[in-house]
């Protein structure tokens, strides 16, 4: 090759190099840009703020008391579901709600990292023991819904599965008349 | 001029043998937890299992691969001799007594904490202060490369430092400073409570001081394979690397944005607010941008190959590839599996797409199909090319090396893919056994079935792959000749010093560590009452 060509061939390489860092900018660019509109647009952002609460003392007072676990229909029609991991179950078992209905989940573990996965549906949080994991969430259809612990939290692990109930609007209301926390319990 | 060839063969042999442990104990696992095996009575053990497995394939396999390929490398790509090889073999044994103390607490059923600790469970000290020493001895082998280039540049100044040299020193940077947030939580937090002196832990802190390592660990166990894609697979199929500066911009990128992005495992956490989490989410989109670039330039050094062998055509050149050249194979693997496990880790990249699979088994199974498949392919592929110049015998059994990659990439798909799908079906990770009598379970049993398989497949090329290495321990003598790497289309008589030094890089991936994780372990330090009282592991 000589010296005039070698000098074309580089410049012919680094030409088609520069074309596609281009291109590899353009896709991460255009990645990030869409996870921003997708978070900002449909609201579909993580926790906006960080609650701290004692594990050691929330079957004492607060929210996590066992009296307040479980779901309850706010003056605004939305719901609110509290409810707790321990190894190796969750308080309540068995969450029950009504379909179509904005529901706010707050939770945390009372040991050690849990996490909530909710089959079949886009809700999953870690729960860490010493801060509270807020979630909204809403059931297109009615149902039952596995909801196994996403986190290893020691050797029964496996067995700690739980369920959400979802049921009519006018069932979940009738139930909710009486006031109160409710659970699948009782049905 | 390989001398210490006895240094680096112990480093690789050490590498293989705890990889053949640890590839069993995974293989049992995928077995025990699907529908042909039989509920274990004991589900203690499969944890035992699971921490060995990730405490092996996580922190020892990797970390001796690339500490005894940079060895390898600062000989040959330096042609010097290694400066400090006492020092190495410290850092060896460092590594072989910190496997065995982990291993041991881990055997007895007293560290099932798996090697990604879970504070606040709190596993038996010796488990983690052998992990300490682990990590230790690849910080001397991260002192020694920095120390051998030194003394090449003092007798070679302003001279373009070998590509491989390069790549592999940005690699140990990248390594000495992701360990540190590891090391902090295990020093600052864990091992206090370990060690009795403390017993409340803050969990949510730990989790981000992991997070610092977990990434670029990633781009830590990457750095020997995309090493070998760029120095050696152009040299072994006869071409030539297109661009030596593009590929020294790659590894920079690495160095520099692999650290930054590790909250994107703490989406789904309550202790991190949103604004770092977006942040994070974009960085880590970044850490694409040398993958890309890297594809680009080894397909590029990969056609030339081919036409110089005669290939023609937009794609006929394809054909003209030598197929039956194991590190042609063995990149071709590589690659495919790279592309699916890429595409998988661009879907985790977000928070509104990791949401439907965080902490399910699609996870477990990209990270599979990046480490164990794009990634240790490449590492066979690395040990079978060097072997002979260390051992000084010949490999002959080349069809049984092919067949060993085929296992080794059918093997990782069978797994993977089955693996990925029950994860978008909302299988989460980590567990025992499941409960495939369960009718919302039921579905996934087949696809569990084919995992299992696949992880008995990866076990038969796994075997094959240690009985090839020690058959060449034995084979006939050869002169395999000085180790080589593949030199560029335009091989470079100077190079600018951003592109042939690493402190302004290593300064940027500080700095950036620093805006990025800086105020939020700050802020968490500082919040009173976070600290949870520790469960100690096997006391209960």
């Amino acid at each position: 090759m000589s010296a005039e060509e070698t000098h074309r061939s580089v410049e012919v390489a680094a030409r088609v190099e520069r074309r596609w860092a281009t291109i590899a900018v353009i896709i991460v660019v255009g990645m990030a840009l869409l996870a921003a509109f997708a978070g900002i647009h449909q609201a579909t952002m993580p926790q906006p703020r960080v609650e701290i609460t004692d594990p050691s003392r929330i079957h004492l007072s607060g929210e996590f008391v066992e009296s307040n676990l479980g779901s309850v229909l706010e003056a605004n029609g939305n719901i609110t579901v509290r409810a707790i991991g321990q190894q190796y179950s969750f308080t309540p078992a068995c969450i029950v709600v009504p379909v179509d209905t904005p529901i706010t989940l707050r939770a945390t573990s009372a040991d050690v990292v849990h996490g909530i996965l909710i089959q079949g549906t886009n809700v999953n949080t870690m729960l860490v023991p010493g801060y509270i994991s807020e979630q909204l969430m809403r059931f297109a259809e009615t149902g039952d819904y596995l909801m196994p612990c996403q986190e290893f939290c020691s050797f029964g692990h496996e067995g700690m599965w739980g369920k959400v109930k979802v049921i009519d609007k006018a069932d979940f209301a009738n139930r909710a008349k009486s006031g109160g926390r409710l659970s699948c319990v009782g049905q | 001029m390989l001398v210490n060839r006895k240094l680096i063969l112990a480093h690789f042999w050490f590498a293989f043998a705890v990889f053949g442990v640890a590839l069993t104990l995974g293989a049992w696992q995928m077995f025990i937890r699907s529908p042909i095996g039989t509920w274990l009575s004991n589900p203690e053990l499969y944890y035992r299992s699971l921490t060995a497995h990730g405490t092996v394939m996580g922190y020892v396999f990797p970390t001796l691969v690339a500490m005894g390929f940079g060895y390898a490398i600062s000989e040959s790509a330096l042609e010097q001799r290694l400066v400090g090889v006492r020092w190495a073999w410290t850092g060896f044994w460092l590594i072989v007594i910190g496997s065995v103390m982990a291993v041991i607490p881990i055997a007895l059923g007293r560290a099932s904490v798996l090697y990604t600790f879970y504070p606040p469970l709190i596993g038996n000290l010796f488990y983690y202060l052998g992990v300490v020493l682990v990590v230790v001895g690849s910080w001397i082998w991260v002192a020694l490369m920095a120390i051998n280039l030194r003394v090449w540049r003092k007798a070679h100044p302003g001279a373009p430092v070998p590509l491989a040299m390069f790549a592999n020193v940005a690699g140990s940077y990248l390594w000495a400073w992701t360990a540190v947030g590891a090391a902090l939580e295990l020093l600052l937090q864990i091992i206090p409570v370990a060690a009795g002196l403390k017993n409340t832990i803050d969990a949510g802190l730990a989790r981000i001081f992991f997070s610092w390592t977990l990434h670029a660990i990633v781009y830590f166990w990457l750095m020997p394979t995309y090493i070998a894609y760029y120095t050696i697979v152009p040299r072994a199929i006869g071409g030539r690397v297109y661009s030596d500066s593009m590929a020294r911009i790659s590894f920079i990128l690495f160095l520099v944005v692999a650290m930054p992005i590790g909250m994107h495992h703490t989406f789904a956490d309550p202790q991190v607010g949103a604004g770092f989490k977006f942040v994070h989410s974009a960085f880590t989109a970044l850490v694409a941008l040398p993958t890309l670039l890297t594809v680009f330039t080894i397909c590029a050094s990969v056609e030339i190959a081919a036409r110089l062998r005669g290939g023609r055509g937009l794609f006929g050149w394809i054909r003209a590839l030598p197929w039956d050249n194991p590190m042609m194979l063995a990149l071709a693997f590589s690659f495919v599996m790279l592309g699916f496990g890429g595409a998988g880790g661009l879907i985790n990249m977000s928070y509104q797409l990791d949401a439907s699979i965080h902490n399910t088994q699609w996870i477990t199974g990209h990270f599979h199909l990046i480490f164990g498949g794009a990634i240790v392919i490449m590492y066979f592929a690395i040990a079978y090319d060097l072997w002979p110049h260390l051992t000084g015998r010949e490999l002959i059994d080349v069809r049984l090396i092919r067949t060993q990659l085929w296992l080794w990439f059918v093997g990782m798909i069978v797994t993977t893919f089955p693996w990925h799908w029950v994860g978008i079906l909302g299988m989460p990770r980590r567990m025992a056994y499941f409960d495939f009598g369960d009718p919302a379970i039921a579905p996934q049993a087949l696809s569990v079935t084919f995992s299992a398989i696949g992880g008995f497949i990866l076990l038969t090329s796994g075997i094959m792959f240690i009985v090839i290495l020690a058959r060449g321990m034995r084979a006939p003598q050869i002169d395999a000749g000085p180790y080589r790497f593949a030199i560029a289309v335009h091989q470079p008589a100077t190079v600018p010093v951003a592109l042939n030094t690493h402190a302004l890089w290593v300064a940027l991936m500080i700095v950036l560590t620093i805006t990025n994780y800086g105020y939020p372990i700050l802020n968490l330090a500082t919040t009173a009452g976070t600290s949870v009282p520790a469960v100690y592991v096997g006391a209960q």
